[in-house]
């Protein structure tokens, strides 16, 4: 039952082009345990949204006894105090208001609207450059040269770092990134481990000294905003402003890097709707909701705790065990979804689970929409031609953040921006 | 599979709605959804098409949206032939009729009361005619009341707080006026959440600026010379002097023109069975006569079987779902309504939801956070089982007390919650002015996620 054991085929990295069989298989125990001291993994629709409203579930890190290690060293070699996403109410609460009262309404209720023209402008920006690459009837690499700047830009542009420092910071993020891979995660002698924690403390010192101007000088961006404190709940000190400022930054990039990319794949094998969105740029809308229920960017929720024993399914579940949302496999339910195996941009009633549910509903959601609607557009309405050079591509490790490496495409050229 | 009457009724059957606002909206768009061919004729004596009543005493109130700009959005095409405008005045059970204000007669062949409620009135009709005196159901009276109080009156006078009277005087504050409200209980939200949380309201209020009188009636209005409102006179001797008076003193059931007509209509609405069908006065349960909405009365096997009358958006929209699911398809294939209350408001920047009913509830025990923080959640107990939960600014977590309300959990609740102060471990009082004690009967419990597949379970009662 161990080497075969379903949990793991599910992690194993050969499984990560295509992990929806086994998806399938697990829903039928809705509540897996293999392995003592391992996880409970619960895959029904109706399960994890009812865990992800059940105040008996934390999401704080301390409860577990393996913790991850995503913090990021402060200024003077600090540690930094946990972000929002692995604490859990009252001190989640406060902290994910004061970063809404930056981010939307009724503070700030136009920020992330108002940055629409600033990506069609990053993406229009990227899109260009490939023009040369793709002139010869070339090759492109969807993730490296598009999906993967793009977001970091975005951030930027959000927190309000300035343009000329943007270069030096997306070379550190890329570094954090890489070292998040789970091959050398655990092995903080391997070179990119220490190169991440090396990226770690200067993109700490970076921040810290750009909150410190923003403080002083405060401008029209995130950063302002949070250390100034609008609301009634007042400010965020500084050090949790860097630890909100750094999940900003990883939770909203490799999932959008995922999901640009999980969808011109996935659009590419469906072709008929990628037409469709070449003429109708309001097809973007149902597009991105049906790719974050058929291939959501985060497959599934490794860290939530029960503190009491609870009971799913006539299963146990003892105190401080481990649960495993499975977004991915609860996103097909056939219970939930009719026909879900199929992708259908047309079908009502789609409140998938890519974002989670509950206080922890992913936060970025209305921005990573517009990432990802704009993005594809953009790429349905430019690439001329574009095939797939390899079906399936590789794929990252991650069965968490699941998404292709490389997406090597073929094209024929790069239209121009049709400005207006 | 429908039998041949169904088949015929689907084909080109005569349905009739009365009452062209949220409920009846949603019936018909249900049952062309569900493949309803006949005719569809909707009846609604407001001279508008379906408009949204929430955001006339939020949204509108503040001037955030204009009055005129809350119809509700369609689901889809209905086909509908729309008598606005124009009342049903009667109804000919045996013959199958609707009888309307202007002489004409529709017949049906199923009939679908979705009438709703009014506004309560004050009850001195003389002083209730005076200039300055407002209710608010209708989208008439928000334009009216928000010409008013765009003119910049000195004081606004609110008499009720309940969920209307509290989110009015919340607007009023909000855009600056001098409010006062008079409220007869010892706060505001008492008769709906109990005294433990009617107290936090009632710091929201004075936080807000509100001169909230309480345990206090209003005895009589009066106007100045012109007919102008000019002042409240109130049952503790004091007088409060204003220029806009709102009476917010809850609802009255639209049901006078089913008078006589033999069906079980009254002030409390009309009562009918968990399949949305009519019962007759002598309470032999219709074929051909649906209900929906807030007029309607029906038992809920979750509450002891009680009949609750709710007025609950969210109630009128899946009461309507039912109701008409039910009236074109046979016996074996309807549905019972079994909707677990649940209610939203919002006022002085707090978002507050009840699920369940929260009256019935004899005691209270705040679960997550703290009263005095004003962000909790607070769940009922009755007889050992949780019936319902409220949350100030605490929404994500109800669907989670709706499952406990569900399944009869036990109450108090003693499992560990997070963010659980110490205030919370033990249950209080929850302090209804005149607790309605239903007697203890058999458990039951909901199961089931889509409409179609919700089931009672059915335990009955140990000895
Ligand atoms: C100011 C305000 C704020 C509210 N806020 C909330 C809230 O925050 N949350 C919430 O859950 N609910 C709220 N509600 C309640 C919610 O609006 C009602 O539950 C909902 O409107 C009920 O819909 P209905 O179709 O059953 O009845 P109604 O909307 O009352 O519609 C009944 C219709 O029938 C018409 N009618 C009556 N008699 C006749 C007749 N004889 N012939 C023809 N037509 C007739 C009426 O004029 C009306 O148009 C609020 C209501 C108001 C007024
Ligand atoms: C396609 C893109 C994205 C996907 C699929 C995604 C998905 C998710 C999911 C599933 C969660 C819930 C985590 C949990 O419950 O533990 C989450 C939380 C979060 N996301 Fe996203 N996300 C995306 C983009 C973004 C972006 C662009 C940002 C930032 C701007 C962002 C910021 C956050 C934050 C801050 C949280 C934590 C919220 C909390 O704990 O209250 N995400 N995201």
């Amino acid at each position: 039952m161990t080497d075969s054991s379903l949990l793991r085929r599910i992690t194993d990295p050969a499984s990560r082009a295509d992990p929806y069989p086994l998806y399938e298989e697990l829903r039928r125990t809705p509540v897996l345990h293999e392995e003592e001291g391992g996880a409970y993994a619960v895959s029904r629709y109706h399960d994890i949204l009812a865990l992800l409203h059940d105040p008996r579930i934390s999401s704080d890190d301390r409860r577990l006894a393996d913790r991850g290690d995503d913090e990021l060293p402060g200024p003077e070699g600090t540690v930094l105090p946990p972000s929002f996403i692995r604490l859990d109410p009252p001190e989640h609460d406060r902290l994910r208001r004061i970063a809404n009262s930056a981010f939307g309404p009724p503070h700030r209720p136009h920020r992330i609207d108002g940055m629409r023209g600033e990506l069609a402008g990053i993406v229009g920006e990227l899109l260009d450059g490939l023009a040369s690459a793709a002139a010869g009837g070339g090759e492109i690499d969807l993730v490296d040269e598009f999906a993967y700047p793009f977001p970091v830009t975005v951030i930027c542009r959000l927190l309000g770092v300035p343009r000329e420092d943007e270069p030096r910071f997306r070379g550190w993020v890329d570094v954090i990134v890489a070292g998040l891979d789970p091959e050398t995660r655990h092995d903080p002698a391997a070179p990119a481990q220490r190169a991440a924690r090396q990226a770690r403390v200067q993109l700490g010192m970076y921040l810290a000294g750009l909150v410190e101007e923003r403080s002083r000088e405060p401008r029209d961006d995130m950063l302002s905003d949070l250390v100034a404190g609008r609301g009634p709940d007042g400010a965020m000190s500084t050090m949790e402003v860097l630890s909100t400022a750094v999940l900003l930054l990883i939770a909203g990039h490799e999932t959008t890097v995922n999901l640009i990319t999980n969808g011109m794949l996935t659009l590419l094998r469906h072709p008929e709707h990628l037409e469709r969105l070449r003429e109708d740029a309001a097809y973007g809308v149902p597009v991105v909701e049906e790719l974050l229920r058929y291939e959501p960017p985060v497959q599934l929720l490794p860290s939530r705790t029960c503190i009491t024993d609870i009971e799913v399914h006539g299963v146990t579940i003892p105190e401080g065990a481990r649960i495993w949302l499975m977004l991915a496999a609860g996103n097909r339910d056939p219970e939930r979804f009719a026909d879900p195996g199929r992708f259908d941009p047309d079908r009502p009633d789609n409140e998938h689970l890519g974002f989670g549910s509950g206080v922890h509903i992913c936060f970025g959601a209305p921005l990573a929409r517009l990432e990802a609607q704009i993005a594809l557009t953009e790429l349905a309405r430019r690439l001329d031609g574009p095939r797939l050079l390899q079906d399936p591509p590789p794929y990252r490790l991650s069965p968490v953040l699941r998404g292709p490496r490389h997406l090597p495409l073929g094209v024929d050229g790069v239209r121009p921006r049709q400005d207006g | 599979m429908h039998e041949p009457y169904h088949e015929w009724l689907r084909r080109e059957g005569r349905i009739v709605v009365v009452g062209a606002s949220l409920a009846g909206l949603r019936a018909a768009e249900t049952l062309r959804a569900e493949g309803f061919a006949g005719s569809l004729t909707m009846i609604g004596d407001e001279p508008h098409p379906p408009y949204d009543r929430p955001p006339l005493s939020k949204a509108v109130l503040l001037g955030r949206a204009a009055p005129d700009r809350t119809e509700l959005p369609r689901r889809r095409e209905i086909d509908a032939d729309w008598r606005l405008g124009v009342a049903a005045i009667g109804l000919d059970l045996a013959g199958r009729r609707v009888r309307l204000a202007d002489g004409g007669e529709v017949p049906y062949d199923r009939l679908l009361i979705a009438t709703g409620v009014r506004a309560r009135p004050w009850p001195d009709e003389d002083e209730a005619r005076l200039d300055g005196v407002f209710v608010l159901r209708t989208r008439g009276d928000a334009v009216r009341l928000h010409r008013r109080l765009k003119a910049s009156p000195r004081r606004v006078f609110v008499i009720g707080a309940g969920f209307t009277g509290s989110e009015i005087a919340s607007a009023c504050r909000q855009q600056g006026l001098a409010v006062t409200v008079a409220e007869r209980a010892d706060a505001p939200l008492v008769g709906a959440l109990g005294s433990v949380v009617g107290a936090v309201a009632a710091d929201l209020h004075r936080e807000g600026g509100v001169d909230l009188r309480t345990n206090v009636q209003v005895t009589a209005l009066e106007g100045d010379r012109v007919g102008r409102v000019r002042a409240a006179h109130l049952s503790d001797g004091s007088v409060v002097e204003t220029d806009v008076v709102v009476v917010a003193l809850g609802a009255v059931r639209n049901t006078e023109w089913l008078a006589g007509s033999g069906l079980a209509a009254g002030p409390r609405g009309v009562a009918c069975d968990a399949g949305c069908r009519a019962f007759d006065v002598r309470g032999i349960v219709t074929d051909d006569v649906f209900v929906a909405g807030d007029v309607a009365r029906s038992p809920h096997p979750l509450f002891g079987y009680q009949f609750l009358s709710l007025e609950h958006w969210g109630n009128a929209v899946a009461q309507a779902e039912v109701a008409a699911h039910n009236m074109i398809s046979g016996s074996s294939d309807r549905r019972p309504h079994l909707w677990v209350p649940a209610f939203w408001s919002s006022q002085f920047g707090v978002n507050i939801k009840s699920i369940g009913v929260p009256s019935m509830g004899t005691e209270i025990m705040i679960t997550q956070g703290s009263l005095a923080e004003r962000r909790f959640v607070g769940v009922y107990g009755h007889q050992g089982r949780v019936i319902a939960a409220v949350s100030f600014d605490n929404t994500r977590w109800l669907d989670f007390y709706q499952r406990l309300i569900e399944t009869g959990a036990p109450f108090p609740v003693e499992f560990t919650t997070v963010d659980r102060r110490p205030e919370g471990r033990r249950p209080v009082p929850a302090a209804f002015p005149d607790p309605s004690l239903p007697t203890h009967g058999p458990t039951v419990t909901v199961s089931g996620y889509a409409p179609s597949d919700r089931r009672l379970v059915f335990t009955p009662a140990r000895p």
